[in-house]
């Protein structure tokens, strides 16, 4: 029987802006149903790690394995680039991304944002995609948001409607960027709980947080970041109950 | 070689830039410097009381000037001259007076015409600086015991001209450019120069571009002034540099 | 009541002539602008070079002198290749170049320039995380700028997009001079036969204020769609 491909794999990626080194050869496998949080302190990399694994950021080496599916690259004038424009945008459809700054398109209603890369990206019918899209509202919680624009809702409803637009995609690996990051700490139950329904059900993740309680309780692997490297990682209960690097009990001090 | 020498046979090599039609365009230079010059000094002279006019609370002030400003912004520049220059003969009584032998003439309806449309752009981009002027300025002009004149002259006029440099440096090469349209009314000015020279010889991409190479380093020469100016007069507004 | 001398129906015409023009050009304009726009994005050096030369050059020559130079100039290129087409191939083709052809490159042309500087502004105001959120789920260039990056960017070029169009409408008045008989021209030689100039080019005059209104009401209502999700600002 031939083994299904690992949803997402990168090795060794780098990446430098100007004359800082900022990632400085980070590796990842996420198998299926893995939940993978990436803890740091701010300025570790872990946000531009992330994106670096959907290509918002193109990392000056490493390789980058979707669905069992290297992407190819090229090296240009500019540096190095992907070869081909439309694998991209492929591999990109299968990870949805959740931001922190939510960024649903402040020009349609929530779900117009949900439908709109199911239609044009997926090639879905609209009747197919809104109903899925009306069942991903019910899941987390924002029927009645439907036909609300994204400056209408507060941003815990935005979070999880963005939430609602990853999910729409029926996505390999879904990405998130500090979802909780920018929250009234009111709001931000909500979106762990939808978070963590997701976990429990077999999602593949990986979760950029300063949720140390979301990190211990959920994930199958946390990776602590220092500078551009991987310090620590392993299961929550190795990584974050029993640190041995001194910066990640540094790190993780004031919090327990 | 002499560059001067090279310039003579450069010119008697050449059919059309012969010293007799660079003194055309000489010729359209100095009115065209003339009419974009002088409309803008009066224009400008009109803008000021305009604006403050523009800037009073009492509608039946500022109402009228509205207007006015509504009007000239709203319709072609070429149409305003063409009302001025043929329409100026039905003013009742205006032949026999000394201001006839003046407004026979093309020059002084276009200079009127431009005048009045400068004005009317000035007037706006004033009034949009004296809205402008922080409530804090004039509140603590007010504290201070300033009577509004006083506060317009000090205060409002001062910051609101500063201000205002950006925009009307926008209007001066807009007037510029807007002079072309003398040619029409029979001027020989830049454009008419070039004109000429076109139908003399047939030739419109020496005469047309010549003149739009001239009207690029006039252009580039009143950019250049009001950066300067600006760099002056502006250096109170920019954060200080370490 | 108006007499307008049995120069009504010419007026009427000649003002049709002058929507027409001025619709047509801003089209033009639009398309050039979103084009200049992008190529000033761009991160091609040449493209970048080309699009600022357009742009300095159109603004800081007149529009009539540029009018001139496209519309006599044209006809002599325009028979220097008839000419050609006669003497090397024996192809007896005569193109008259159009006036009103003329005046709609002309100006296009001219505003085309304004509108790459509206553009560009407005994509740059564009919130970056709006892009990346389509980049991140799978856009590609074509459908991220139908999608997002455009109904976007209109919020922020409409008021810019409304000023040139302002401005454009009263330079359709220029191609009067090159022979296009709108109702500039009608109204002028309405005014120079029958010596009576207010009668033609006031009403003419007022025709401007109208069409300036109406766009102006027209470019509101365009304001409220595109201002759609932003809180009404």
């Amino acid at each position: 029987m031939a083994a299904t491909p690992t949803p997402l794999e990168v090795r060794n990626i780098k990446k430098r802006f100007g004359d800082t080194e900022v990632l400085k050869g980070l590796s990842l496998k996420a198998h299926k149903g893995d939940v993978i949080t990436l803890i740091g302190a701010s300025g570790s990399g872990k946000s531009t790690f992330l994106r670096c694994m959907n290509l918002l950021e193109q990392p000056d080496d490493g390789d980058l394995i979707v669905h069992g599916e290297p992407v190819r690259f090229k090296v240009t004038r500019h540096g190095r680039e992907p070869a081909d424009r439309r694998q991209v945008v492929k591999m990109r459809a299968k990870l949805s991304m959740v931001f922190q700054g939510f960024n649903l398109w402040a020009h349609m209603t929530l779900l117009e944002n949900i439908i709109e890369a199911p239609v044009h990206v997926l090639g879905q019918s609209k009747k197919e995609a809104t109903e899925h899209a009306y069942a991903l509202l019910e899941r987390v919680g924002l029927t009645a948001r439907a036909n609300a624009y994204p400056a209408q809702m507060s941003g815990g409803q935005q979070q999880r409607g963005a939430i609602a637009r990853a999910l729409a995609m029926d996505p390999e690996v879904m990405l998130f960027d500090e979802p909780t990051s920018a929250l009234d700490p009111e709001l931000v139950g909500d979106v762990l709980k939808v978070m963590r329904d997701l976990a429990n059900e077999g999602r593949t993740m990986v979760v950029v947080t300063h949720e140390m309680g979301f990190a211990r309780d959920v994930s199958s692997k946390v990776i602590y970041l220092h500078q551009g490297l991987i310090e620590e990682s392993g299961t929550p209960d190795e990584v974050l109950r029993n640190p041995t690097s001194p910066r990640l009990k540094q790190f993780l001090a004031p919090k327990y | 070689m002499d560059i001067t020498t090279w310039m003579f046979e450069w010119l008697e090599g050449n059919a059309i830039f012969t010293p007799n039609t660079l003194g055309y365009y000489w010729d359209g230079f100095v009115t065209t410097t003339q009419l974009v010059f002088l409309s803008l000094l009066a224009g400008l002279l009109l803008a000021v009381p305009l604006a403050i006019l523009r800037s009073s609370r009492h509608k039946w002030i500022s109402l009228p000037v509205y207007v006015y400003t509504y009007v000239f912004r709203g319709t072609p520049l070429l149409i305003q001259l063409y009302i001025i220059y043929y329409g100026v003969v039905f003013f009742d009584g205006i032949q026999e007076t000394f201001l006839w032998p003046i407004l026979r003439e093309a020059f002084y309806p276009a200079l009127i015409a431009f005048t009045l449309n400068t004005a009317a752009y000035t007037t706006e981009i004033f009034r949009g600086a004296i809205k402008a002027t922080s409530q804090g300025e004039i509140e603590a002009a007010k504290a201070y015991g300033m009577s509004s004149s006083l506060m317009m002259r000090r205060i409002i006029l001062p910051s609101a001209f500063r201000r205002a440099l950006p925009s009307y440096g926008n209007e001066v090469i807009f007037m510029l450019h807007a002079s072309a349209i003398a040619s029409v009314v029979t001027l020989t000015d830049l454009t008419g120069a070039a004109r000429f020279v076109y139908a003399r010889f047939y030739a419109p991409f020496d005469a047309f571009l010549f003149v739009a190479a001239i009207y690029l380093c006039l252009t580039f020469a009143i950019l250049f002034v009001f950066r300067q100016l600006e760099k002056r007069l502006l250096a109170h507004l920019k954060p200080l540099s370490h | 009541m108006l007499d307008l001398q049995g120069y009504g129906p010419r007026l009427i015409e000649g003002a049709g002539v002058t929507v027409q023009l001025a619709i047509l050009s801003l089209l033009l304009a639009i398309v050039l602008g979103l084009l200049t726009a992008t190529a000033k994005m761009s991160r091609s050096w040449l493209l970048h070079k080309v699009a600022t030369l357009y742009t300095t050059v159109i603004r800081g020559v007149p529009d009539l002198v540029l009018m001139m130079l496209l519309f006599f100039g044209g006809q002599i290129g325009v028979n220097m290749i008839s000419d050609m087409l006669y003497d090397h191939f024996d192809i007896d083709l005569y193109i008259n170049f159009n006036a009103f052809a003329a005046g709609v490159l002309t100006i296009g042309f001219i505003f085309g320039a304004y509108m790459g500087e509206t553009f560009r502004g407005a994509f740059m105001a564009v919130d970056e995380g709006q892009i990346e959120a389509g980049k991140a789920y799978g856009m590609g260039n074509a459908l991220l700028f139908r999608r997002v990056r455009f109904p976007q960017m209109m919020r922020h070029a409409l008021p810019g997009l409304s000023n040139n169009w302002m401005v454009l409408l009263k330079t359709t008045a220029l191609v009067s001079v090159i022979g296009l008989t709108d109702m500039v021209r009608v109204a002028a030689e309405a005014s120079r036969a029958t010596h009576e100039p207010f009668v033609f080019l006031l009403p003419v005059a007022a025709v401007y204020l109208l069409i300036a209104s109406v766009s102006e009401w027209i470019f509101a209502q365009l304001q409220k769609r595109y201002n759609v999700g932003f809180g009404g600002q």
